[in-house]
């Protein structure tokens, strides 16, 4: 596959602290528009870290501190509002987390109930619409009012992805969707970007290097903090120009 | 007989065993007692009458004359008013409070669950002593009022709520949380139309729990209602009676009429304070269903 | 899959410049509520000093050390106010040691017998029944003690005690009832939920594998609980009984009613007296003078310290123990 013509995200010259600790350094990267861009690397590389600076979740732990830039469509998400910015960058997290307390379909209407005042109309689009993309309006649609809960894990996740969806986000970020999940929601999850990739950006942090070769159009590889190597995931695979990524690919360490 | 040593460790063992659950016996007669007595003693007050008037004067009992009691409507009107009113205090500052504490922290968060904590252990009877000395400084007529007495209450209510309110507030999984602010959700939306939504029930439990315990409360009323246990509600800047105020006026005055009817109000303290407490067990488990099972 | 951009709610579009106000008045409101709580505590401490500073300046030192309390209009004979706090803390802490005495054996035993040995299905109710004892206000509890306790105790329980027991010298006197020894008991029937509450729970939580390791060796129950389990609790088991010592010196109502209301030490377990906290409620309200109510107010202060002293050694040992031994939920 091609270098697209177009850069969703910018992330210049990236680095992000807990307290005195340095997680990520320097990162420097161009994240293309609809396209799925994978982060991969082995456990405690920094990965999870360099996500959530893309929506600024980072900076709501404690102590947390991140210098340089992010660009979106140009725009520098960290001199915008970060409520805004969280809007236009949705995320999904490893482990699903919909609201307990609350409905399927308050679930998915929940970033228009509480970020304006959407008409019955407009949440009922929005909330079928939003399920249909997240490959899951077939199996509750007899019973959105039902609780959340008591849908499976695979189900739940596939409503986070909804819920996030239905903000309208133009990039969704994935924090290790599929760790939390057996093999046929995983399987099923990973058809489902197949297919959101038309609409949005997306970026997902894996641990599964076999998950990232399925999915992702550009694969970056992460170690101690610092991008090695980052290019179409077909050529990052089969030929690795950093020795470090090839001794990750083929299992050396990690 | 004579018994091996295993056999007298067993025998002894089985005699502490005995010894403990007769401690559970022992526990429970004053509770048993006292119901008995608040039932034998209090319910023959009960009437139409006892709820709706105020009590009669006080007749010591001269052997062929029966006393008339007359009710308690005044202490009764005074609880509700007072518990209303020290609820109104205490709640905004306690929850947010327990807010502040979970959802900003820092070195300061722990320096206010810690004052809670101790302002939880602080002897009922000095909190009225503190209302009154601050009122008198401040405005003489206020001092025996129902708001003074709310204040009294509030004070000692406050800290409850607050170590309550906390204690729901960290139920709530910091995933929720995350999962919120990631859809743009405002930090004080977050805050307040989700954690605590979702940590309601338990909220609310804890607010029952210090309404029940403010309602008995006698000792910070003692200066700080005054005494109007004849007169209905007349204003919160008046002097006023509460049931507790009136069990302890009961109890110290040598008419018998108003001594049943400080039994009658002991019993419908209790029952009060049992109707508060099922209530809130109630709420939570039917809340706690509704929410999912959280 | 390939729809048009998914419908955009138009109420998401306009961005809402409201949400940083909403944040800044937030964190003001709940900032506010914080700052109450910590002025709260700090006013109270400083209120009452203000209204104990006649009474020090008046007394000094000695106010920790007289052993008379007269105001002016009592006794002519005796030159001035004469105030000193020592009959009352003698109240209060013989009063609170003795209730402890009664309580803690019945506390622990019940404790132990609820978490060791109880059938699975009585703990909950059980639980809840010493939740009930204590909801019950403390002016019930004092008002059934003048009305059933005192009548036993000055008729059955304090003559026997005084025959079984007057060679200790503690039980001089006429049994009235009204004394210390009835105000301590109702104060360990206030105190002994308290205790067995927090008893139970540090009990429960002593990890199952010290049990077994201890029954392992051959240990009866009893030798368990003893050698394994209690030593383990120790610390949770004391911090709760220093928890009810708190609760006891505060309390008032039942002890104001039963206790005799006499303004001198206490010379015998059947002597009438008074707890600093009767003391406040018996009089206080009927001071004879703007020094009299100073006086009281500074033994209320040293109530206050006394009291938050206690509390809060025992939270800090409670809290360190929940930290340092749980196994710590997140």
């Amino acid at each position: 596959m091609s270098m697209p013509s177009e850069v969703k995200m910018k992330v210049e010259d990236l680095s992000a602290f807990y307290a005195s600790v340095r997680a990520v350094e320097g990162i420097n990267l161009e994240i293309p528009d609809r396209r799925v861009t994978a982060i991969i690397g082995p456990s405690g590389c920094g990965k999870s870290t360099l996500i959530r600076c893309l929506n600024r979740m980072h900076e709501t732990t404690p102590k947390a501190r991140v210098e340089g830039r992010v660009l979106l469509d140009g725009d520098d998400l960290y001199e915008l509002d970060a409520t805004l910015v969280r809007r236009r960058v949705g995320m999904v997290f490893q482990k699903p987390n919909p609201f307990a307390t609350m409905s399927i379909y308050n679930n998915v209407s929940a970033p228009l109930r509480f970020n304006g005042r959407p008409s019955r109309q407009e949440m009922d689009q929005t909330v079928v619409r939003s399920l249909k993309h997240a490959a899951l309006w077939d199996e509750v649609k007899d019973r959105v009012d039902s609780a959340a809960t008591s849908l499976s894990g695979g189900q739940q996740q596939r409503l986070c992805i909804a819920r996030a969806l239905a903000g309208d986000p133009e990039v969704l970020l994935m924090d290790e969707p599929c760790s939390a999940l057996d093999p046929i929601a995983t399987s099923k999850i990973e058809e489902l970007i197949g297919q959101l990739k038309n609409d949005y950006t997306v970026v997902i942090v894996t641990h599964n290097m076999q998950q990232a070769a399925r999915v992702s159009d550009f694969t970056a590889f992460l170690y101690l903090g610092k991008l090695i190597e980052f290019g179409p995931t077909g050529d990052l695979f089969e030929r690795p120009k950093e020795h470090l990524t090839e001794s990750y690919i083929t299992g050396r360490f990690g | 007989m004579i018994l091996d040593r295993h056999h007298r460790r067993q025998l002894f063992s089985h005699s502490m065993t005995v010894l403990s659950g007769l401690a559970i016996v022992v526990i429970m007669v004053p509770l048993i007692a006292v119901i008995y007595e608040a039932v034998v003693l209090g319910s023959p007050a009960f009437s139409f009458i006892f709820f709706t008037q105020r009590p009669a004067l006080g007749c010591a009992p001269i052997s062929g004359i029966t006393c008339s009691l007359g009710g308690v409507s005044p202490a009764i009107q005074g609880t509700f008013v007072l518990l209303g009113l020290a609820s109104l205090i205490a709640v905004p500052i306690g929850v947010g409070a327990a807010i502040f504490v979970v959802e900003f922290g820092g070195p300061i968060a722990r320096v206010i669950s810690t004052t809670a904590d101790v302002l939880s252990g602080v002897p009922s009877i000095l909190a009225g002593v503190f209302i009154y000395t601050i009122l008198l400084q401040y405005d003489r007529a206020l001092v025996f009022s129902y708001g003074s007495a709310s204040l009294a209450l509030g004070v000692l209510m406050i800290p409850i709520v607050v170590r309550t309110t906390e204690e729901a507030l960290r139920t709530v999984p910091n995933s929720v949380r995350e999962a919120a602010l990631a859809l743009g959700i405002a930090r004080w939306k977050t805050g307040i139309r989700i954690v605590l939504v979702t940590a309601l029930p338990g909220v609310v439990t804890g607010v029952l729990l210090a309404v029940a315990r403010a309602a008995g409360e006698a000792a910070p009323l003692l200066f700080t209602l005054g005494n109007s246990c004849f007169h209905p509600f007349e204003g919160i800047t008046q002097e006023g009676c509460a049931l507790p105020l009136w069990i302890f006026q009961g109890a110290t005055a040598p008419y018998q009429n108003w001594y049943t009817l400080a039994w009658g109000a002991a019993l419908l303290l209790i029952v009060i304070i049992l109707v508060i407490s099922l209530t809130s067990r109630v709420v939570l488990n039917r809340l706690v269903r509704r929410m999912g099972g959280q | 899959m390939s729809d048009a951009n998914p419908f955009p709610p138009s109420s998401l579009r306009t961005p809402k410049r409201a949400s940083k106000w909403g944040d800044r008045v937030f964190i003001v409101l709940t900032g506010v509520g914080a700052a109450l709580v910590i002025l709260s505590l700090v006013a109270f401490v400083v209120v009452l000093y203000v209204g104990a500073e006649a009474s020090v300046k008046q007394f000094g030192l000695a106010f920790l050390t007289n052993r008379v309390w007269l105001p002016a209009s009592e006794n002519p004979n005796i030159p001035g106010n004469i105030h000193g706090v020592v009959p009352f803390a003698i109240g209060t802490l013989l009063t609170s040691a003795i209730a402890l005495l009664i309580a803690i054996p019945l506390s622990l035993g019940a404790a132990i017998f609820l978490t060791q040995q109880a059938p699975q299905r009585l703990r909950a109710p059980v639980g809840q029944l010493i939740e009930l004892l204590a909801a019950i206000p403390s002016i019930i509890y004092g008002f059934w003690g003048l009305i059933v306790l005192v009548p036993i105790m000055r008729y059955d329980i304090e003559p026997n005690l005084k025959s079984w027991l007057g060679w200790t010298g503690w039980f001089g006197g006429t049994p009235t009832g009204l004394d210390v020894l009835t105000a301590s008991v109702i104060l360990a029937v206030m105190v002994i939920p308290t205790i067995t509450a927090i008893s139970r729970d540090t009990i429960a939580a002593v990890p199952v594998s010290q049990k077994e390791a201890a029954l392992s060796l051959g240990a009866t129950d009893w030798e368990v609980t003893r050698r394994a389990v209690l030593p383990y609790a120790r610390a949770g088991v004391l911090a709760g009984i220093v928890l009810g010592l708190g609760r006891a010196l505060g309390e008032t109502m039942a002890v104001t009613l039963v206790i005799g209301n006499e303004n001198a030490s206490p010379t015998s377990l059947l002597s009438h007296g008074q707890t600093i906290a009767s003391l406040l409620a018996n009089q206080f309200a009927e001071s004879s003078g703007p020094l009299e109510t100073s006086a009281m107010i500074e033994a209320g202060l040293i109530l206050l310290v006394i009291t938050l002293v206690i509390n809060v050694g025992a939270r800090l040992v409670l809290s360190r123990l929940q930290t340092g031994r749980g196994v710590g939920q997140e």
